[in-house]
């Protein structure tokens, strides 16, 4: 059976249609989710894109969290769905308190569209599960509220249960405490990143294809086939 | 119409870059004397009806979802 992946419209997002792209491409059915209506329509994972939802009115991702579907989402997540939130989905994911800590304005204030190298660091994950610890990779990022905080005494939890996923290399986009660009949920379900790997899936358009690797992951860890 | 005033700041061991852009800008209107700018927010809520306003209500709209408790405080107070 074709595992099918969720990827969630909000007034605002932009990225929708790169995931769906992204999830089609590896091999899954993508289903598209609309925000207004509480139905996950039997997927068996969620990707919450990347934009602006609700045009980040309040806080980026603060006013998304209270979404119909996002209500179904968080239940589901915390009942062991695998959901991975991109950039502005890292922010609701955050809000909603699938994940510790938030994301704030960049440290330098500037919006940044770059390609970007990052170490992973956590790949026993639903969704990076074919990276290889150390690996390096190259996708990008854009975003102006990137900044990851949360306290000492969390970001020290983070790093002693290995739940950092992805760290920047070669220069810190944002300001982001420890240069954090990914982390994970204790279960390793629940994936939240700045970094876009859905705009790194083909060679034509993308900086590489290594952003392929967290949609095959979410295959190989459904199906248990690699 | 009651009035509830709802103050949201960034907690004090969070850095704030727009503070801080705004503070450095102050040397170019010729104030010298300014040794740091924090930026927060002010929200009003005017609740329907006459009397004195629920204050548990606007409690729980500023901890749900005018501030983010992980990066700020907040405060609420009715406003005469």
């Amino acid at each position: 059976m074709t595992s099918r992946i969720g990827v969630v419209t909000f007034p605002g997002s932009l990225d929708d249609g790169d995931a769906i792209r992204a999830a089609r491409l590896a091999g899954a059915e993508a289903v598209p989710l609309w925000h207004a209506e509480p139905k996950l329509n039997h997927v068996d994972a969620v990707v919450l894109p990347g934009g602006f939802s609700y045009g980040d009115y309040l806080r980026g991702g603060a006013i998304a969290r209270f979404a119909p579907v996002m209500e179904l989402i968080v239940m589901a997540a915390r009942d062991g769905m695998p959901v991975l939130g991109i950039c502005n989905g890292f922010q609701i994911l955050c809000e909603a308190h699938l994940l510790p800590g938030a994301l704030m304005r960049n440290q330098h204030l500037h919006f940044r569209a770059q390609d970007q190298l990052l170490r992973m660091e956590s790949t026993d994950t639903a969704w990076t599960n074919t990276y290889t610890e150390g690996q390096e990779i190259l996708i990008p990022v854009k975003h102006g509220e990137g900044r990851y905080v949360a306290d000492e005494r969390t970001l020290d939890e983070l790093e002693a249960e290995g739940r950092v996923v992805a760290r920047y290399l070669s220069g810190n986009p944002n300001g982001a405490l420890r240069d954090i660009a990914a982390i994970r949920n204790e279960a390793g379900t629940v994936v939240g990143m700045m970094p876009h790997p859905e705009h790194a899936v083909e060679e034509l358009i993308g900086p590489s294809t290594d952003g392929l690797g967290f949609f095959t992951s979410l295959l190989k860890y459904l199906t248990g086939v690699p | 119409m009651a009035r509830v005033v709802v103050d949201v700041m960034l907690k004090p061991e969070i850095l704030d870059p727009q503070g801080q852009a705004v503070a450095n800008a102050l040397p170019r209107l010729g104030v010298a004397e300014v040794a740091s700018v924090r930026i927060g927010k002010r929200v009003e809520i005017e609740f329907a009806g006459a009397g004195e306003p629920d204050l548990s209500v606007a409690r729980q709209i500023a901890d749900k979802l005018l501030a983010n408790p992980v990066i700020e405080d907040y405060t609420v107070r009715v406003e005469p």
